[in-house]
């Protein structure tokens, strides 16, 4: 008997009409970067996308210009009502042109198709839907008195989700009144310039929004500069303790949002299926590319083998390649870079004794890929679980009592989220009041929603973005 | 592909005996069947129904879709079950199942024809020897309000008729009030009277509700002795939808972990389109496995979802839908 085998399902790439290269985003338009531009590149074929230009300081201080004029001679003086005209008129056009953003969203980053088309942009859409109904209620928005704007914003966003991380920064920004300076991750740029395309297509006033592709230097350069009020960061705590040391003793506000060592704790009364669902989404989501993924499985000793035997057998089933396929489950990992760190630390993992196992599927031959991994034998000392690996690996250790649970889950300096999974009602709400982690999700992970705030305690960062609370960081109250 | 139903049923074992056997227990009682069932791991329903629509959204294109299609239509139990069926209308079902598609000798056969116990004769003559089941429902289908004397005599009458396969249904009202007991001796004693016959057990989830009870009755029917679970009569809504169809699967799964054996699935009722089909089959694939991947593990209770896998096929074969006044119908249902 033939096994079911899927036939290749590609999506098209013939709905992206990608540029050769591309500039900045400066007051309404594309314009050349004074650095040296650099390639974007397709992690699952290393085919080179489209050049980019790098803003060097000159760039993001005309970047910072175009918004503070923006900000003083349109922005501010708009009501509330017809800023909220300009998110839905953008959340619409996002709409409307999904695939494209998916399709080259899953090209730049690597990530699976189903993924960007089923999560990212419909959610990145949603945020803009979500600010653009605060827009002219920000007064009852519970904010303090006389909440506005601080003026204009810096944003560096990070290279796992491109498009909603910059809805995520862009959205609560604009309702509240501000303007805008943002820098895309070096890896993953392309959305971020489409995005600029679709400000043109939305008519929104030149300088409101401004993006400034590069890398370090260039991020640097908008945290130095002297006309941002505020700052937002998303990325790796190393950078955000840089950002942190760099504006101290400055006017500049600053939220942001770190890294992740999130325990999904397994009870022995969980619904186990659905619980090998959530550890699956919870870490191989998205390669594992994701600040608050599940990397540590907290699964009670009595049941840690069934568990074990049950995610080996389903791991098997996960579809490794082609991002574009839509059949495909896990996609590349997003950089050479980022490949190697997680093979060192897999490395790493491996000689200090913990137990490798993978699903042994085969790997394309071009690009970066790393198959879905699973360490058992897993201790508190080891660096796998103590580190961000920040790709496709799962830790498993396991604990006998929920006080032991909740101990082991604590001890880590990173406090974004965790996961409980236990039909007892009760002690998810116990779990949940002892788990230092801004986001707890009971019987379920990794879900998102514009509606609900997202963040974390201890290194993982500090502020909130979704929900009224994400507008908070973007106001100034009082007389 | 295998395309064959003729697996001689398990030798005939005492159902009760191995029940005490599995749930260690010196004598088979409700409490110790309550014990047992209730100690299943519990299902999430928001987990459950989120995980089938993933399934669903798996993309099956031109070879693997040729392959499924065909597959698809081998796991067909051709059904009707009306009032209003005569022997003309039986007739005509099995002159599908024989040739589903006049114009494409290659178009395999379903796997049976299924029908009301007292048509078995005649579509056990309509279908000789030609490989397609007769199966026939029992047990006062499709309530199952009757005696105990009525459901075995409605079996017996079925097998002696011809039928090569039951299905029963379970005491939904015994079930949800707790006496799984009942529902037990009630699926043993109609497995005892099939003799060789194959009992399929409907448990009709539409009126059991929960996830819990259908992981629950499913466990149960497998105990009992039933060598398949199927969802649905087709007589309540919903029949057969996907997350409970996958609940079924994992349950057979993890039986053939702990009992070495196998049991089928069949999902009836609701089931319309190709589309659908594929779902199931993908489900079927990616959850219990390849091994139920034939018309021996698992089945569709269905009627008008053959014509659209036959428009499928044509299209498929010839490059252009031809359309549903090209697809011989013998047999226009109204209940599926």
């Amino acid at each position: 008997m033939p096994t079911f085998e899927y036939a290749p399902a590609p999506e098209s790439r013939s709905v992206v009409d990608l540029r050769t290269s591309y500039g900045l985003f400066i007051n309404g338009e594309f314009v050349d970067g004074g650095g040296t531009a650099f390639k974007s590149i397709s992690p699952a074929t290393e085919e080179v996308l489209a050049e980019v230009s790098e803003a060097t300081d000159a760039d993001v201080d005309a970047a910072v210009k175009a918004a503070r004029t923006a900000y003083t001679r349109v922005w501010s003086r708009m009501s509330g009502a017809d800023r909220g005209k300009y998110l839905y008129r953008i959340a619409r056009i996002l709409q409307e042109r999904a695939r494209e953003f998916a399709v080259l969203e899953s090209l730049d980053n690597g990530k699976p198709i189903k993924e960007s088309r089923d999560v990212d942009i419909p959610l990145a859409a949603a945020h803009f839907f979500y600010n653009a109904g605060w827009a002219d209620k920000l007064e009852f928005a519970s904010l303090g008195p006389n909440p506005r704007a601080h003026g204009v914003v810096g944003q560096i966003i990070p290279w796992n989700f491109p498009m909603l991380m910059l809805a995520w920064k862009i959205a609560p920004a604009l309702a509240t009144g501000n303007t805008v300076v943002l820098k895309p991750a070096e890896t993953t740029p392309l959305t971020a310039l489409l995005f600029a395309e679709v400000c043109q297509q939305a008519d929104l006033p030149p300088g409101v929004v401004n993006i400034v592709t590069g890398a370090g230097p260039t991020g640097q350069a908008i945290v130095d500069h002297a006309g941002i009020d505020k700052l937002a960061f998303t990325g790796s705590t190393g950078v955000g303790k840089m950002i942190a040391r760099a504006i101290a003793g400055t006017r500049k506000k600053a939220t942001l949002e770190l890294g992740g060592k999130a325990a999904n704790i397994v009870f022995d009364d969980a619904p186990i299926d659905q619980a090998v669902e959530g550890i699956v989404n919870g870490i191989f989501f998205n390669q594992g590319h994701v600040c608050c993924a599940g990397s540590r499985l907290l699964v009670q000793e009595s049941i840690a083998d069934e568990v074990e035997r049950r995610l080996k057998r389903r791991l098997d089933t996960l579809r490794v390649g082609d991002p574009l396929d839509k059949n495909t489950d896990v996609g590349a990992i997003n950089s050479r870079a980022q490949l190697d760190r997680i093979v060192a630390l897999t490395d790493a993992g491996e000689s200090e004794g913990a137990e490798r196992w993978d699903n042994g599927c085969e790997l394309p031959s071009k690009g970066f890929w790393f198959r879905p991994t699973v360490f058992t034998g897993v201790t508190q000392t080891h660096r796998i679980a103590q580190e961000e690996i920040f790709g496709p690996v799962l830790s498993v250790l396991t604990f006998r009592t929920p006080q032991e649970a909740v101990a082991k889950a604590n001890n880590t300096p990173y406090g974004l989220s965790a996961g409980i999974w236990t039909e007892k009602g009760s002690r998810i709400l116990w779990m949940a009041d002892q788990l230092k982690a801004g986001v707890v999700w009971a019987n379920t992970f990794n879900k998102f929603d514009p509606t609900s705030p997202f963040g974390g305690y201890k290194e993982s960062g500090y502020g909130r973005e979704g929900g009224r609370h994400g507008l908070e960081p973007y106001v100034k109250t009082g007389a | 592909m295998s395309t064959t139903t003729d697996t001689p049923v398990a030798a005939a074992v005492d159902a009760t005996a191995r029940a005490r056997d599995l749930l260690g227990v010196s004598r088979l009682t409700n409490q110790a069947l309550t014990t047992w069932l209730h100690g299943l791991p519990g299902v999430d329903q928001v987990g459950c129904e989120a995980r089938a629509a993933a399934l669903a959204t798996r993309s099956i294109k031109t070879t693997s879709k040729q392959w499924a299609i065909d597959l698809a239509i081998s796991m067909i139990d051709l059904t009707t079950l009306e009032g209003a069926d005569t022997p003309g209308r039986v007739r005509g079902l099995a002159a599908k199942a024989l040739l589903p598609d006049p114009s494409d000798h290659s178009t395999p056969r379903p796997a049976a024809v299924c029908v009301y116990g007292d048509m078995v004769a005649t579509a056990k003559e309509a279908l000789g020897a030609s490989g397609v089941k007769v199966a026939a429902v029992a047990t006062a289908f499709p309530s199952g309000r009757a005696s105990m004397a009525v459901k075995l005599a409605d079996t017996r009458d079925a097998v002696r008729a011809g039928a090569d396969e039951i299905d029963m249904v379970i005491d939904r009202g015994a079930f949800l009030s707790g006496d799984y007991l009942t529902v037990f001796n009630q699926i043993a004693e109609v497995k005892k009277a099939c003799g060789d016959a194959r009992l399929k057990v409907i448990m009709e989830t539409g009126e059991l509700v929960t996830y819990d009870n259908v992981r629950r009755a499913s466990w149960l029917s497998m105990l009992a002795g039933g060598d398949f679970i199927k969802t649905s009569t087709g007589k309540i809504q919903p029949a057969a939808t996907l997350p409970v169809t996958l609940i079924m699967l994992e349950a057979v799964r993890d039986w053939r972990d702990l009992t070495g054996e196998m049991v089928g699935v069949k999902p009836a009722g609701g089931i319309k389109t190709s589309k659908d089909a594929l779902r199931f089959l993908v489900t079927v694939n990616e959850v219990a496995g390849e091994d139920w991947l034939s018309n021996q593990w698992f089945r569709f209770g269905a009627s008008s979802l053959l014509n659209d896998l036959l428009l499928q096929r044509q299209r498929m074969t010839t490059g252009a839908y031809s359309g549903a006044s090209y697809i011989a119908d013998d047999s226009p249902s109204t209940a599926y």
